[in-house]
């Protein structure tokens, strides 16, 4: 793609985190441009999701630094990095699970649609936040599950659920940790064709193990070994560098 | 019937119970009974409050007790200044004691909000263990300060000699003083459902449930949690103030550490984060007190073992076995 001219929306350069002697970031710079996906591969262990939690600001790297539509995220805690336009789905669901699928979507609704502190109207007779809610469910095709607690919703609806969560925050960035993880290949081929049209919406981080997916969506891949990125390029480039095939992809995929 | 009406029609027929027994015991010419009914009036206040935080939010207060006892010690020491004719403050300008309940009730409820503040500006940082600790290393920091602090009272308390004023209203009649606290309790536990249906209780309900799913959606949890302690504090502030009308004293035993247990006692029996939970509690409460407690010293024996069953076999307190479990919409 021609990013000539374009400012990247996220970028992060130099990032070091270690847990201990464990170095699960270390030097990585990585940065996404207006609609695209930029797939983030790597072994089990190699540090995406400890990168994904350094942007979403669950975790403060040791050095280097993130910047979000120019702004630098020192120092702004989750909720602050969302209201500016994170949109993030978790490795492993986290949900209200005692509340139905609606009002997961509802409260990220709310965040968005202004404050919550509003003490007396109830949300249950605000039809914007309903039906805002409803319309981000629908398109992940989970209209028919509003009213049950996400507790009760199988794995793969509860990965749905985060990303209507996600869409409802009309985000400038979206975060996706794994979003195929557990999904069945026909889930995994519909939420293909969804994340296909939701880079135009905004660009997407993608962490994904799913190959096939990666392959069909990317357009940009980078590889995460032991928190070394060891290359970033197209998906023609990443298949064809020996280095990958041999630290990650193996001789299966070709 | 629906499970939530039943909830609905639980509540209605405990709200009229409570408020008929006063009537039956003047008619029976018991008015120790109408006492013994504020008494449960003027705790499930103290209640609610707590619920608010515990029950909605999750936070387990060890302190409430510092809120009941700083909403006492407002009352306490407003009454006594007045009817003492002696000014809280002469130095920039006169600031007079009062006896006016209205007047009380405001200040108790500023104070404890502010304590409130304080504590959990401190205290909401850390969560689980540490919060439990820190709300009752507060909480007895306080005690002992009221302890050590001669000016009213100490260790003896502080005596009010007549029951404060209200407009229009002879509080001398236990029966006013009775419909006057009822009131209250009606308008508290009316406040928390309002709350729990907003947007705001959505945000603290989402809270208690999953932190990290509140925060990702770009609502700061401390500021909401911050607000609800302070609510609650300030819910519970009133029913101190009310006990210590009811009393025409108060000591720093309102403020001790076996306060804070019983408040909680009374939401865990009566079901944490049920409306009317507190009030079925603190009804429990009274009623074992006043039954056991003539026969043996130990009757907080008795009371525990209920507890234990209500942890062990029915989370939802009392209200939960009769009405079933709550389902959020
Ligand atoms: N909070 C932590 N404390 C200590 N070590 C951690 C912590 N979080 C992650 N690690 C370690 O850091 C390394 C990277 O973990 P991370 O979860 O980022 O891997 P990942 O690439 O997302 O793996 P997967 O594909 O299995 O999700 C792992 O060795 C992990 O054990
Ligand atoms: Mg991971």
């Amino acid at each position: 793609m021609d990013k000539g001219n374009m400012e990247p929306v996220l970028k992060i350069s130099n990032l070091f985190k270690s847990f201990g002697a464990l170095k699960a970031t270390d030097d990585v710079s990585i940065d996404l441009y207006p609609g695209e996906i930029h797939a983030l591969i790597g072994p089990n262990g190699a540090g995406k999701s400890t990168l994904i939690k350094q942007i979403s600001g669950d975790l403060e790297p040791d050095l280097g630094s993130i910047h979000f539509l120019g702004k630098n995220m020192a120092g702004l805690g989750v909720a602050d990095r969302a209201q500016l336009g994170l949109g993030r789905t978790f490795q492993v669901s986290s949900l209200a699970l005692e509340f139905s699928a609606l009002r997961n979507v509802m409260l990220a609704v709310q965040a968005k649609s202004g404050s919550s502190f509003r003490f007396f109207k109830p949300v249950m007779k605000d039809k914007a936040l309903i039906e805002g809610a409803m319309e981000m469910l629908t398109q992940v095709d989970l209209q028919e599950r509003a009213n049950i607690p996400a507790a009760e919703l199988s794995h793969g609806e509860r990965r749905q659920l985060e990303i209507a969560i996600a869409l409802a925050l009309k985000p400038k960035v979206f975060l996706l940790d794994e979003p195929m993880a557990g999904m069945g290949p026909e889930g995994s081929k519909k939420l293909t064709e969804f994340l296909d049209k939701l880079r135009h919406q905004a660009p997407i981080l993608l962490v994904e193990h799913d190959m096939d997916a990666v392959f069909a969506l990317a357009d940009r891949i980078s590889v995460l070994v032991y928190g070394q990125v060891i290359a970033t390029g197209s998906v023609d480039e990443i298949r064809r560098n020996p280095l990958v095939r041999t630290a990650y992809l193996g001789e299966e995929v070709v | 019937m629906d499970k939530f009406d039943r909830e609905k029609a639980l509540n209605v027929l405990i709200a009229l119970s409570l408020l008929i027994i006063p009537f039956i015991a003047i008619e029976m010419d018991e008015p120790f009974y109408v006492t013994l009914a504020t008494r449960v009036v003027v705790f499930a206040i103290a209640g609610v409050g707590l619920n608010l935080a515990l029950g909605l939010g999750g936070l387990i207060s060890f302190g409430h007790a510092a809120f009941f006892g700083i909403g006492g010690y407002a009352a306490g020491i407003l009454a006594s200044h007045a009817l003492n004719y002696e000014p809280l403050m002469t130095s920039l300008f006169e600031l007079n004691g009062t006896t006016e309940m209205l007047i009380i009730w405001g200040v108790a409820v500023v104070a404890s909000g502010l304590a409130a503040l304080i504590i959990g500006l401190f205290s909401l940082r850390t969560s689980g263990v540490y919060f439990i600790m820190i709300t009752l290393a507060f909480g007895q920091m306080i005690y002992y300060f009221a302890i050590s602090w001669p000016a009213y009272g100490g260790e003896d308390g502080l005596s009010i000699y007549v029951r404060n004023k209200f407009p229009g209203v002879n509080t001398l009649d236990p029966i006013n003083f009775f419909l006057i606290c009822f009131t209250l309790l009606m308008l508290s536990i009316l406040l928390i459902s309002v709350l729990k249906n907003s947007r705001f209780g959505a945000a603290l309900q989402a809270a208690r449930q999953n932190d990290e799913r509140l925060s990702t959606v770009g609502i700061h949890p401390f500021k909401i949690r911050l607000t609800t302690f302070v609510v609650s504090a300030m819910i519970t502030g009133l029913a101190g103030a009310l006990y210590a009308d009811l009393n025409r004293f108060v000591s720093p035993s309102m403020l001790s550490w076996h306060t804070s247990g019983e408040i909680m006692v009374f939401v865990i029996l009566g079901g944490v984060g049920r409306l009317f939970g507190p009030v079925v509690g603190a009804a429990l409460f009274i009623l074992f007190e006043s039954i056991f407690g003539g026969l043996t010293e130990h009757w907080m024996l008795f009371l525990g073992l209920v507890l234990l069953a209500v942890v062990l076999f029915a989370r939802g307190g009392l209200i939960g076995v009769i009405a079933g479990k709550t389902r959020h919409g």
